[in-house]
């Protein structure tokens, strides 16, 4: 059937689905009234390539097992990465000694049954392929090659690389729930750094990934992007300290929204440790503003059929109408909020941030003049408050035009009123991440530079 | 690290699984074949636990173990890099087919026998920390019943405290290292962490405060002189402290930044463009300046693994060099790199014993101990009353930093106005951003209050995190800009 026999990561999933179902058994056996286990296995080649010659050579392989029993409402949890039968036996005494330390929490225990996912639909997302270090080398070096050809000004490279990794990851418990989903991912990165003629050095890069191997963007591409990313950041000035209006370049802007879901997260809901506590069903966003979340489409880096408690993913509208529509829960948050779990154990599936207008270049024409940011640095999020302060570089635009690269500056407001002032939205949509969105356009913040 | 603390690891991680040295010889016989340089082993267990109580309950506690071999083999500036999580001879020996795929030849090269070589090694004899286990420091009752007062320690403190999360984590770790260059090394690592978090809220208005510590000792550590209660205290008055903070300012400003964990300055400012990794292949805003003033003749800066019991100290680094004091800026000169072996022999000089690594399955780099900066003569109060108008920076979060354009951030979780000499207002968090190169030519004060961090320092790069520390003393910046919100 095959043209060439491939080892395929799931090819011993029989047995570990026998190791699984006999580690449940021996739980309940020992005093566990309910009890569910993880079994990972990962292997994974990554080549770079420096300066037209390889550089690092590295393969992985790597195995998981984690265990978390519950003996009544008291939780113990336990893992290791050797799978032998003395090991996993270890680990599940582990999690049973744990338990009976933990005090009774009345909200503890498995997903309930009826929220599991029932049918396992197949998200297309493995498409193994047998590659040497040599034939990868190949693409890194034309990617390498490509990015220090693009331009004279590009002095050094951090070379260019190339990595496929294939995952499965098998979720069981006392529920009766066994499944498993394998999974393939691709990359291929370069980072270069132009000099300027004072000798200022600016560091940039670009990538690209997917499941499948055919579906990356090609090596001469992703360098020449590095170069010209790299090359527009030569010779940065500061600004003068002021309020301007904002744009985020797409490939930042998901973070805006990643802040967001996890404001909106369980987690950070019962804690109180969220900026939109009580917030459901009021608007968070303008109202032309949506999300939808919609986890099972094929071959996507963000699909997965069930979350990492086996509960089934759904799609949901998180934002309608620039309204919030939904929290995202694991049932142990669910518990403690008094709702039911939203298939949320484990992070976000797939978001689609709705846009305004066709491209970056009418979202910075709608800004006229002020900030575009092309990267943010540092930790100054903070998710209980929405307080906003982040160092950045990018460019000043004027007359709708970017004029000159920027450094050495930052921006700063609440999360809760940025999220109010998003303008507008573009259709340059980058697809590589877990949250779609374009560039966003935000009406004022305060930018410190001089 | 003394013979037992080897023959101690030797027999844990290799005895068990009927290895011998003889047999690793052997196998590093094949690794290094003709074009091979140098090849290393590297075996590591780790055991780490945690303990968390929220809510006054506590709900959870994990058990983990982590074992394998990583094995590298360098040609030239090609690394080849194979790992496996079963420690056996088979495994190995297919990790090893993996590694040296590098290099094309044949045949075994004319390595010297193991033993000879091994005699030229350094050896340390160095126990910078106990090596027992700290996971067995104090029973499970006692580390609960920490958990629990510390809980009702911030309840206690102000009503106002509404949520408390506590955690206590510990870690016993054993590395082997056998390289192709005569190194034999082990260590044995313990690593313990307390940490509290508290929500406030006061008339609907909420903030957060954390504190924590820690470091390569047992738990015991945190019962003495009241350590926890301290750090509990200090959460809480974070806390409320935020409750009361305005809009940080806008712009450029004088910056007084406090001892301690503030030092967070140094690792990213400074200390990450002096790995040697960056300046060999000239992508650092440091490349080719050893010799240069890049700080104001006040400053001087090092990098030290060998303070005891602190979270960034080691006794050996991964590739099983002993720790060293590395002088990196004296009186305002570049003095140097911090080196792993690869980099070292390719920018022709030695190891300084900062390889590390985050794990068996990871490649080692040069990476940075505990950083931090000598004291000076100023009187702390006398650095705050020069300040006519600027930002008094206590405490912060994370950092981060841009290698090659040299610019750096940090934000702070604590800090004031100054207003005419004097501490006035507590300000929200604000993010300051700098240049790495030229930040300390403007440091025109330092103070004689030289403090370590608590014990709290994680830093990650490539993807691999490892324990660090930071200090230094009070120090005054003329100009910084200061990213809050309130723009006058």
């Amino acid at each position: 059937m095959s043209k060439q026999a491939t080892f395929r990561i799931d090819s011993e999933q029989n047995i570990w689905k026998t190791l699984i179902e006999e580690t449940l058994d021996k739980a309940k056996a020992q005093g566990a009234t309910q009890a569910e286990v993880g079994l990972g296995v990962s292997k994974g080649l990554s080549v770079t390539v420096r300066l037209g010659e390889i550089e690092t050579v590295e393969f992985h392989q790597d195995r998981s097992f984690g265990i978390t029993v519950y003996a009544g409402q008291q939780k113990g949890s336990a893992s290791t990465n050797d799978l032998s039968r003395a090991s996993i036996e270890q680990t599940l005494s582990a999690a049973l000694r744990i338990a009976r330390y933990a005090e009774p929490d009345p909200c503890a225990g498995l997903a309930d049954k009826a929220d599991l996912a029932k049918e396992i639909p197949d998200l297309d997302l493995y498409h193994p392929e047998v590659l040497t270090p040599e034939a990868v080398s190949v693409w890194a070096k034309e990617c390498e090659d490509a990015a220090r050809e693009a331009d004279k000004r590009i002095c050094n490279s951090e070379g260019a690389s190339f990595g496929q990794s294939e995952n499965y990851r098998l979720y069981g418990n006392t529920h009766g729930f066994l499944a498993g989903c394998p999974s393939s991912s691709y990359s291929l990165s370069c980072a270069v750094v132009a000099k300027d003629a004072q000798g200022g050095m600016q560091r940039d890069h670009d990538y690209t990934v997917s499941r499948v191997l055919q579906a990356l963007k090609k090596p001469r591409v992703v360098g020449i992007e590095a170069t010209d990313k790299a090359v527009r950041r030569l010779s940065p000035q500061k600004i003068t300290t002021g309020r301007f209006p904002v744009v985020f370049s797409a490939d930042i802007a998901s973070g805006l929204f990643a802040s967001f879901a996890s404001a909106i997260s369980g987690g950070s809901l019962y804690r109180h440790a969220s900026f939109l506590l009580n917030k459901i069903h009021q608007p968070i966003f303008p109202a032309w503003l949506s999300i939808k979340e919609r986890p099972h489409i094929k071959r996507l880096l963000g699909s997965a059929p069930f979350d990492s408690e086996g509960v089934a993913t759904v799609d949901r509208d998180i934002v309608k109408a620039g309204i919030l529509e939904t929290y995202l829960l694991s049932s142990y948050s669910a518990r403690k909020l008094g709702l039911k779990t939203t298939g949320h154990a484990g992070g976000l599936h797939n978001w689609f941030v709705s846009t305004t207008c066709p491209d970056l270049a009418s979202v910075l024409k709608t800004m006229d003049k002020g900030v575009y940011v092309t990267e943010l640095m540092g930790f100054g999020v903070n998710g209980v408050t929405g307080d906003y302060s982040q160092g950045i570089a990018g460019f000043w635009v004027e007359n709708g035009h970017i004029q000159y690269p920027i450094q050495e500056v930052t921006i700063a407001s609440n999360l809760a009123e940025m999220f109010k002032q998003i303008v507008a939205i573009g259709g340059d949509i980058d697809t590589r991440r877990n949250i779609q969105t374009g560039s966003v356009l935000i009406e004022s913040m305060t930018v410190a530079g001089n | 690290m003394s013979e037992n603390a080897l023959a101690f690891v030797e027999k844990q991680l290799l005895a068990k699984a009927d290895l011998s040295l003889a047999q690793l010889e052997k196998v590093m016989g094949q690794l290094m074949v003709k074009q091979i340089d140098m090849a290393d082993l590297y075996f590591q267990a780790t055991h780490i636990e945690s303990w968390g109580l929220e809510d006054g309950i506590l709900k959870e506690g994990s058990f983990s173990v982590e074992q394998g071999v990583g094995i590298r083999a360098i040609s030239g500036e090609k690394t080849g890099f194979a790992h496996a999580d079963d420690i056996q001879l088979l495994s190995l020996e297919s990790a090893v087919r993996a590694a040296k795929s590098i290099a094309r030849g044949v045949g075994n090269s004319n390595i010297a026998s193991m033993t000879a070589l091994r005699s030229k090694q350094p050896s340390s004899s160095r126990s910078l920390y106990v090596p027992t286990d700290p996971l067995l420091s104090l029973s499970e009752k006692d580390k609960i019943a920490l958990l629990h007062e510390a809980n009702t320690l911030a309840h206690d403190i102000d009503s106002r405290v509404k949520r408390v999360s506590v955690s206590l984590s510990g870690s016993h770790e054993m590395i082997l290292v056998l390289g192709s260059d005569g190194t034999l090394a082990a260590d044995i690592r313990p690593l313990v962490r307390f940490n509290v978090r508290v929500i406030v809220d006061h008339n609907g208005r909420i903030e957060q405060g954390s504190a924590g510590g820690g470091g390569r000792m047992g738990y015991t550590y945190f019962l003495e002189q009241g350590l926890s209660q301290s750090m509990v205290k200090e959460a809480v008055r974070l806390a409320l402290l935020n409750l009361e903070a305005k809009q940080a300012p806008a712009g450029m400003m004088p910056v007084v930044l406090g001892p301690g964990w503030p030092g967070v300055l140094l690792h990213e400012a400074i200390g990450h463009g002096l790995e040697g990794d960056f300046n060999r292949k000239g992508s650092s805003a440091f490349s080719g300046r050893i010799g240069e003033r890049v700080a104001s003749p006040l400053c001087t800066i090092v990098d030290d693994g060998t303070l005891p019991n602190r979270r960034g100290s080691i006794n050996i680094d991964d590739e099983g060099t002993p720790s060293q004091s590395t002088v990196l800026i004296e009186r305002g000169i570049l003095k140097g790199y911090l080196q792993d072996k690869l980099n070292a022999k390719l920018m022709k000089t030695h190891s300084t014993g900062n390889g590390r690594r985050e794990s068996y399955a990871s490649l080692p780099l040069p990476r940075m101990t505990n950083t931090y900066m000598l004291s000076g003569n100023s009187v702390p109060e006398e650095i705050i009353a020069s300040v006519d108008k600027g930002l008094y920076a206590v405490n912060f979060g994370g950092g981060q930093v841009d290698i090659t354009s040299g610019k750096f951030v940090f934000t702070t979780s604590e800090a004031y106005l100054i207003e005419q000499g004097k501490i006035t207002q507590p300000v929200k968090g604000a993010t300051l951003v700098g240049h790495g190169p030229d930040i300390l030519t403007k440091v025109s004060m330092v103070g004689n209050d030289l403090a370590l961090d608590p014990g709290v320092g994680t830093c990650g790069k490539e993807g691999q995190s490892v324990p660090v520390g930071v200090g230094q003393p009070t120090l005054k910046i003329d100009a910084m800009t200061v990213g809050g919100t309130n723009h006058e």
